[in-house]
């Protein structure tokens, strides 16, 4: 149930960001992340960014959820 | 990446040691990878992957499944729950069957989604069924916040949240089963960090990697186990460096506890565990709903010839269960293991390399 996916911030409103993951474009709850500014990277949990991630690591965790995701 | 995974396994292999070496991943979605790529099948003998009490539908209560039903039946409210829920059975029925039934039970993909609803519809009373370990309850506590400043008194939550930590703890000191060494959960670590895991390696000179979820994280997870062993020097090390770091996230950890306060909470499988659960403080109970919706105390018991909770602490394998993929399959499931796509039992059978 823990599963968090990573997705790029893509507009900030307030405590609500529009957000970009493996192609879906959604919005999400920034309260956990003080901080967080258009272009970061975030890990996602059920609806709020959990943790801002560096970029270079975003390709990894992303194909694992694409291969989980796509078998499904 | 597959050569590097051979390499982690030729180096597995030369790890001499007399005695087999039991490794508990305490994380469902962890449970879920080893069991998908087979790496228990790839692993030397000597090393044992044992699943956990990870999968929080898994070890929520009888009781507390109970109770929720009973809830429902008694009042007149408008559940929200995350759709693992559903189908986790209860003493005589399920939140699937109640809402077949024609009760209001939404499966709701974020906790926000339910207090949208109730300040939209305040003549609804709302329940979201809150459960779920630290990477979860901080999700609870903005949205309690929110419910707080905004006067929201039609919501409430079934508060059910567990923590990590202390069920470990708790697994160590039961001396029916023997852990060498932890693989902790790496999005409840994105929360809590890694120091929370110190008193493990201290006390109990037992091994921590806060693991990633792909095959070669695991894999190099265990390396660092096993080189901790190997110069018995028990520490707790971040392998998932990627999301984890040694801190957490400080600002989420302080959410929690302006909203909620240790108790000691109910397992399936393990019983009480001092300290391992949250209650709401004294100015949220507003929104408990076992205050707000009191019901009488319901008699619970487990189904008959369920081993889920010795499956919880990895004391048994799901194929060690007489029900398990005769009675117990997905489509019908008799224990909590068996519901959850993060149940020990649910990804033993779906990837049907495991010894059956």
């Amino acid at each position: 149930m823990c599963l968090a996916i990573p997705a790029k911030i893509i507009r900030i409103n307030k405590n609500i960001a529009e957000v970009k993951s493996l192609g879906v474009r959604k919005e999400i709850d920034i309260s956990l992340v003080p901080g967080v500014s258009k272009g970061d990277f975030v890990i996602v949990h059920a609806g709020f960014a959990i943790q801002i991630i560096d970029k270079k690591d975003v390709l990894a965790i992303h194909s694992y959820w694409k291969e989980y995701l796509d078998e499904k | 990446m597959k050569n590097n995974i051979k390499g982690i396994v030729k180096s597995l292999n030369n790890y001499g040691t007399e005695h087999p070496i039991n490794i508990m991943e305490v994380c469902g979605t962890h449970t879920m990878s080893i069991s998908r790529y087979g790496l228990r099948q790839i692993l030397p003998e000597k090393i044992n992957l044992i699943s956990g009490p990870g999968c929080p539908v898994c070890v929520t209560s009888a009781t507390d499944i109970d109770t929720i039903l009973e809830i429902i039946d008694k009042y007149d409210v408008t559940v929200f729950t995350f759709g693992d829920m559903l189908r986790v059975p209860g003493t005589r029925s399920s939140l699937y069957t109640k809402k077949s039934e024609g009760r209001d039970i939404n499966i709701c993909y974020s906790p926000a989604d339910s207090l949208e609803f109730a300040l939209k519809n305040p003549g609804k009373q709302v329940i979201f069924i809150a459960i779920g370990f630290e990477t979860t309850i901080p999700l609870t506590s903005v949205i309690l916040k929110r419910a707080y400043y905004k006067e929201a008194n039609n919501f409430h939550i079934y508060n059910t949240h567990k923590l990590i930590p202390e069920a470990l703890e708790a697994l160590l000191i039961d001396k029916q089963i023997k852990i060498d060494a932890f693989l902790c959960p790496g999005h409840v670590s994105a929360i809590i960090g890694s120091k929370p895991y110190k008193f493990i390696a201290k006390n109990y000179h037992t091994p921590c990697v806060i693991s990633g979820f792909e095959p070669y994280d695991i894999l190099d997870s265990i390396i660092m186990i096993m080189d901790q062993i190997k110069k018995d020097k028990p520490d707790v090390e971040i392998q998932y460096k990627r999301v984890v770091r040694e801190e957490g996230n400080p600002e989420a950890v302080k959410l929690i506890y302006e909203v909620f306060e240790k108790v000691d909470s109910c397992w399936r499988g393990l019983g009480s565990i001092a300290d391992s659960g949250l209650r709401l403080k004294k100015k949220f109970l507003k929104f408990d709903a076992k205050i707000c919706f009191p019901v009488k105390k319901v008699k619970s018991h487990e189904p008959p010839g369920c081993e889920c909770g010795d499956i919880l602490k990895g004391i048994k394998k799901p194929y060690e269960c007489k029900l398990f993929s005769k009675v117990c399959k997905p489509e019908n499931p008799i224990g909590p293991c068996m519901v959850s796509s993060e149940g020990s039992c649910a990804a033993y059978y779906k990837y049907k390399k495991e010894k059956l």
